[in-house]
């Protein structure tokens, strides 16, 4: 095996990981593995944010405009979104290398368990989409390929109609930017949202908020990093 | 002769062929000159092509643009075409919305946007430019030497024949560039178009202008990660090795500066990529100090001509290591010092006068010499030491500011060891037994001392814990150079 990010050999080591779970071949590199950084310190219980807060004061921020209180029931990351992960993330999102997604597809699962076990059995995995256009130009959707990664049935009620160019908006713009998606089925069960990065949450609590307003009774995001 | 079987360091199971290339058919021409002289040679994805989409699909349908598999089916698996990498690792399962199917792509090049089995590149098949007749294409006024006029020669003998190579096997600092003058300037003549490739972005830039001096009349481009040019159109390119990945049989003559670097010496998919870029009847040079084994031996069984320059343009012998072996070197190191025999040496050193390079193994011994250097040379503020690496941001500036004798003692791994040239130093390299500095290496950071007419006998001194294969033989192939210089 090689390593899927810099290309080096990987010898297999025996542990009690590969021993319980021989599927599980390491297709990364340790010292590639240890740029990423996971989050299990301190963190806002709403939004995963590294934060000494249990509540932090961008989440404060949110859940104070009476528009988007409780839209979001909470954001759970895997990794925080350092240097590296937004190396791997770069690569794989914008220049489409696809197969980067498999550096995450135990910790992504196993972190997503762990999280959800209280609401797997009931509620519906939906992948953020991406817009047409988006989509033939990337060929893939970096969401839905993760949420692949569950080994769940997901869904997708939503599309989107335009604009992923969020990068470059301030906070504000994007706060009063208007809602990119449009719902296509109701969901009356709880959803878990799935997406690459949360980085203000507006784009989720967009997702969220549309959902909610057509009978879903309670939404919840899970990201790969937060930014 | 079969025109793949040239570089031998990697024939390896296979040889890539180049026949999918479409030849130009087309000899009408009407149309406008500019876009034979943007997309002749190139092979291009259609995101690479910026015309308006009716231009293309008119150029398209009137078979001035020549769809091509991007990746392709070989008996043992597949290549990409663009980059030529066959590892399966590198080429990995997409699923496409584009086509709705799952199907390969290249890990390999994506840097440089995705190639994949759903999408064609474009090769031009329309007319070919024409570039504007010369009588003399180089204006060049100086003097070769004895040693470089007999290297031009054969240059210029190799470039006229065509479908033939030649390796230029010239010490450091024999003044490749002005032996090439005549063969280039006699190729641009004839209407044929030239390729110089070298590894290093410092070398494009570097001899860029020089270039333009000697050939003001000569459509000329260079091209480099971050240069302003990016089509590549000229008669004349001066390109990194890296920049090839876009071209195919484009080039009458291919000339490859250090055949034996890292990363053309490692990294097949640039081997694979000059080769396409070359014609199928191209004349081939390769210049080089420090030929690998492989290549010696494809000289020796005369499979390969080649022509010696093994005196520099001043006419001085290259400096010969002084080999000291330290008992303690290591220990030092461990501390971060250099070895107490290289204090002996500094203080007796011949010309104290001389700026210091100082070669280390490692990125983290380079980082941290420079304080205990530092310390214990008793240095003040004034007087700094600085280090460069491969992954250092502003390399080129300290080089620059080193250049510019702003600051005396320079540390270094060895991503100095070739290209750059300062006019007066004394080059050591500490821990010289180490598996980074093999004999190339080494030879290299020789020949970064006595570069100047002025000053052409810098000391060079390796410092080592015992002598490994590699340092006795840099000796020994400096001494020989020396020694055939001296008969000659
Ligand atoms: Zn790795
Ligand atoms: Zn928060
Ligand atoms: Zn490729
Ligand atoms: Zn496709």
């Amino acid at each position: 095996m090689y390593c899927l990010w810099c290309d080096q050999e990987v010898i297999p080591q025996l542990s009690w990981t590969n021993l319980l779970l021989p599927e599980r071949t390491r297709n990364i590199c340790e010292s590639c593995e240890n740029g990423f950084l996971l989050l299990n310190g301190k963190h806002c219980l709403k939004c995963s944010r590294l934060s000494d807060e249990t509540i932090c004061s961008d989440c404060v921020k949110w859940e104070n405009d009476p528009t988007w209180q409780g839209v979001l029931s909470f954001n759970q990351s895997v990794y925080s979104y350092n240097p590296m992960l937004r190396d791997v993330v770069t690569k794989w999102k914008y220049r489409g290398d696809y197969l980067l997604r498999d550096i995450f597809q135990y910790t992504f699962k196993d972190v997503f368990d762990d999280r959800f076990v209280k609401w797997e059995k009931e509620a519906i995995i939906v992948p953020i989409p991406l817009s047409e256009e988006r989509m033939l130009e990337r060929g893939f959707n970096q969401a839905e390929s993760l949420a692949q990664l569950l080994k769940l049935p997901y869904q997708k009620p939503l599309s989107r109609v335009h604009g992923e160019k969020q990068s470059k908006k301030t906070r504000k713009e994007r706060i009063d930017s208007k809602n990119p998606f449009e719902i296509k089925v109701q969901v009356s069960h709880p959803v878990i949202l799935i997406d690459d990065i949360y980085t203000t949450g507006m784009t989720l609590r967009h997702a969220a908020k549309l959902l909610k307003n057509q009978g879903c009774p309670e939404v919840f995001a899970f990201t790969l990093a937060r930014g | 002769m079969n025109m793949n079987d040239l570089f031998t360091s990697v024939r390896s199971l296979f040889t890539p062929t180049y026949d999918w290339i479409p030849t130009s058919k087309n000899t009408n021409t009407t149309t406008d000159d500019t876009f034979s002289l943007r997309f002749s040679g190139k092979l291009l994805l259609q995101s690479e092509i910026p015309l308006e989409p009716s231009t293309f699909t008119h150029l398209v349908s009137i078979n001035y643009l020549t769809p091509v598999i991007a990746i392709e089916k070989t008996p043992w698996g597949h290549r990409c075409r663009r980059c030529g990498v066959h590892k399966k690792r590198m080429l990995a399962f997409m699923p496409c919305a584009k086509c709705g199917k799952t199907h390969l792509y290249c890990r390999n090049c994506i840097e440089m946007g995705r190639i994949t089995s759903c999408e064609p590149l474009y090769y031009w098949t329309g007319p070919l430019p024409s570039w504007t007749k010369q009588v003399k294409a180089c204006q060049w006024q100086g003097e070769l030497s004895r040693y470089q006029q007999t290297a031009s020669e054969q240059i210029v003998t190799t470039m006229k024949r065509g479908n033939d190579e030649l390796l230029v096997w010239a010490v450091c600092g024999a003044g490749k560039t002005e032996m090439l003058f005549d063969g280039i300037g006699k190729s641009i003549e004839e209407g044929k178009r030239v390729c110089l490739a070298t590894p290093r972005t410092d070398v494009v830039r570097e001899i860029l202008p020089r270039f333009r001096s000697a050939f003001p009349d000569t459509d000329i481009s260079g091209l480099y990660g971050g240069s302003e040019d990016k089509d590549g159109t000229g008669q004349l390119v001066i390109s990194t090795t890296h920049q090839l990945f876009r071209f195919a049989h484009a080039f009458d003559i291919v000339i490859i500066d250090e055949i034996d670097a890292f990363p053309f010496h490692s990294d097949p998919s640039l081997i694979f990529a000059a080769n396409r870029a070359a014609k199928p009847d191209a004349a081939r040079i390769y210049l080089t100090a420090t030929p690998r084994q492989k290549q010696r031996q494809r000289v020796e069984s005369k499979k390969l001509n080649a022509v010696f320059v093994p005196v520099r343009f001043h006419g001085h012998p290259l400096p010969v290591p002084t080999l000291q072996m330290d008992f303690q070197l290591k220990s030092s190191l461990k501390k971060y010092n250099p070895p107490k025999t290289f204090f002996t040496w500094y203080k007796n050193r011949s010309n104290p006068k001389r700026q210091l390079l100082i070669f280390v193994p490692t990125i983290k011994l380079a980082e941290e010499m420079v304080e205990t250097l530092s310390f214990s040379l008793n240095l003040t503020e004034n007087n700094p030491i600085y280090h460069v690496h491969a992954s250092d941001s502003n390399r080129e500036e300290r080089v620059q500011q080193f250049r510019d004798k702003e600051f005396s003692i320079l540390i270094t791994t060895t991503i100095l060891e070739r290209g750059v040239t300062f006019p007066s130093v004394d080059v050591v390299v500490i821990d010289a037994g180490h598996s980074v500095f093999d004999e190339a290496a080494l030879v290299q950071i020789a020949g970064r001392a006595g570069r100047s007419p002025n000053d052409p006998t810098g000391e060079v001194i390796f410092f080592h814990e015992g002598k490994t294969n590699a340092i006795v033989q840099a000796v020994k192939s400096i001494n020989l150079m020396n020694k055939r210089g001296g008969k000659l």
